[in-house]
């Protein structure tokens, strides 16, 4: 198996990412799920990585709660799935 | 948090396929036993790629990563075969503040680790010994077999108050009495701190084997607050 | 300014440009599992593929699926990800087929899905022997993880577009961006032309 389909992992595997993008450490920020209002860490999410782009969906429901795309070095942040994040 | 390069000190083959790679990091802020880094590559013309590896050393010690070679890898190989003393790598880290272990968090600690799972665990085992703390550890390690086991010498040395258990699950040595089957409810529940000692339990490898050995955790009352799950992703099963 | 690591490269070489593979393509003998979400396991006694809009909407069950004229074809997949596979056979309904079925004028489709995945693409791209909703990979039923019961089958563009677990299409006045074309995936990914972002 490929790199290029590892899996579904947990919010633990992208981290660096997270940084990144909020400037700060965010895997033991709470997440509140906008569909089913389940919150948990970042951290316990679960994270989908097709290659395309990395897919955050909430473990109760699937959800997507945030979704991150880098191409030619822009990363685009969608985290309309959250109704919070603290 | 910026990339940086590294340069790689020393390599040290744990198995067959698995490799520790300690290196020098420049401007390294310390870590915290549990995290992990990002490792960058890159090459002549220009194609990148990253990976992220758990760091094998504890705090205190220099850096070091335990990296498991995958046949259809694309940077396992490189870190596991090409890579020499001397070399550079560009990492940027330590990463993570929720799989993390302290010596100051009390409750018995149940470590549990599906193949190279292990690497995580084994810097919090470290960090346990170098500050002489008695908390009491058990390590559940799924391996395939006795030589794919990683820090093999290292977990025999590890002293009272630290118990291992090895499920091999494919291949045994002769006059093997272990666990020789993969993680299951009944191994979890001989294997598990009771409840009622309030233990703190993380659990590390390939996805299947996490969210199997989480789910029987919290069956058996492990509050879900105490149950810290890393996955790895699909690859190496236990 | 990165260090080179020394003695490193990229896995898969770029295919010799002989034709048959797009620029920027390898060529895999595996077949990838990609998803953006977990894998759904739809009984087909729950399925229907329906297309909306237009002026006589449609929608077949399994059994009134299957009992549409199927065809079997071999043709050569192109991902987003730079892995090509030549030579993938499938069989399933042509689009030819099913919006023969409709009344219409619409230009557009958005193609919807189990899990909520998204994709639009013209009808042109949709008709005269270009696509299909195919539900046999290799002689096999299509499996889940590959977009069983049905996926979307377009080998002309970048397979990001043959949308897995498809249950429908949403004829369309205008181009909407699925779910990868909003974060800035190309609109129509023609990989001939290496179209894979907004702006290629």
């Amino acid at each position: 198996m490929d790199a290029l389909e590892d899996g579904v992992v947990d919010g633990n595997a992208i981290g660096g990412l997270l940084i990144e993008v909020f400037g700060t450490e965010m895997t033991t920020a709470v997440v509140t799920c906008a569909q089913c209002g389940a919150t948990g860490q970042v951290a316990e999410l679960a994270v989908y990585r097709p290659g395309l782009g990395t897919v955050v969906r909430c473990r109760s429901c699937d959800n997507v709660l945030m979704v991150f795309v880098q191409i030619r070095s822009v990363t685009c942040v969608d985290l309309m799935g959250l109704a919070q994040l603290a | 948090m910026a990339w940086q390069t590294a340069t790689v000190d020393s390599l040290v083959d744990e198995t067959a396929s698995v490799r520790t790679i300690l290196l020098s990091v420049p401007d390294w802020a310390g870590h915290e036993a549990g995290q992990h880094l990002d490792v960058r590559l890159t090459a002549e013309d220009g194609y990148r790629a990253e990976r992220s590896y758990s760091i094998a050393s504890a705090p205190g010690e220099p850096v070091a990563i335990t990296v498991e070679r995958l046949d259809d890898g694309e940077v396992s190989p490189y870190l596991t075969e090409e890579l020499r003393a001397g070399d550079e790598i560009e990492l940027r880290g330590p990463i993570g503040g929720y799989f993390v272990w302290e010596p100051a968090f009390s409750g018995p600690l149940l470590l549990l680790a599906g193949g190279s799972g292990v690497v995580p665990l084994r810097a919090m085992l470290r960090h346990r010994s170098r500050v002489g703390s008695s908390v009491p550890v058990r390590l559940l390690y799924s391996a395939r077999s006795w030589a794919e086991v990683i820090y093999r010498a290292e977990l025999a040395r590890l002293g009272d108050g630290v118990q291992v258990i090895y499920a091999l699950t494919r291949e045994q040595p002769p006059g093997w009495t272990g666990y020789a089957r993969r993680a299951d409810q009944a191994m979890i529940t001989e294997v598990a701190w009771p409840v009622a000692q309030a233990p703190l339990a993380y659990v590390c490898g390939p996805t299947n084997f996490v969210e199997a050995v989480a789910a029987d955790l919290v069956a058996l009352g492990y509050p879900p607050a105490q149950v810290k799950t890393e996955r790895f992703g699909a690859t190496g099963t236990p | 300014m990165s260090p080179i690591s020394r003695g490193f490269h990229r896995r898969h070489e770029e295919a010799e440009p002989a034709g048959r593979v797009p620029p920027g393509q390898y060529v895999t003998p595996d077949f990838p599992v990609l998803s953006a979400g977990p894998t759904p396991h739809t009984p087909v006694a729950n399925w229907t593929f329906s297309i909306e809009g237009g002026q006589s909407p449609a929608s077949w069950t399994w059994a009134e699926f299957q009992a549409l004229p199927a065809e079997t074809v071999t043709v050569d997949i192109h991902c987003v990800t730079r892995w090509s596979k030549l030579d993938t056979v499938w069989k399933g309904v042509s689009l030819d087929v099913l919006l023969g079925a409709v009344s219409y004028d619409a230009p557009y489709v958005l193609a919807f899905c189990d899990g909520g995945y998204t994709t639009n693409l013209p009808v042109a791209d949709l008709k005269d022997g270009k696509a299909w909703v195919a539900y046999s990979y290799g002689g096999s039923p299509l499996a889940p993880e590959h977009g069983g019961p049905a996926r979307l089958l377009v080998p002309h563009l970048y397979f990001w577009k043959s949308a897995k677990w498809v249950r429908g299409l949403r004829l369309r006045e205008t181009d909407a961006p699925g779910f990868w074309e909003m974060y800035g995936y190309h609109m129509y990914g023609d990989p001939w032309r290496e179209q894979r972002y907004a702006g290629d």
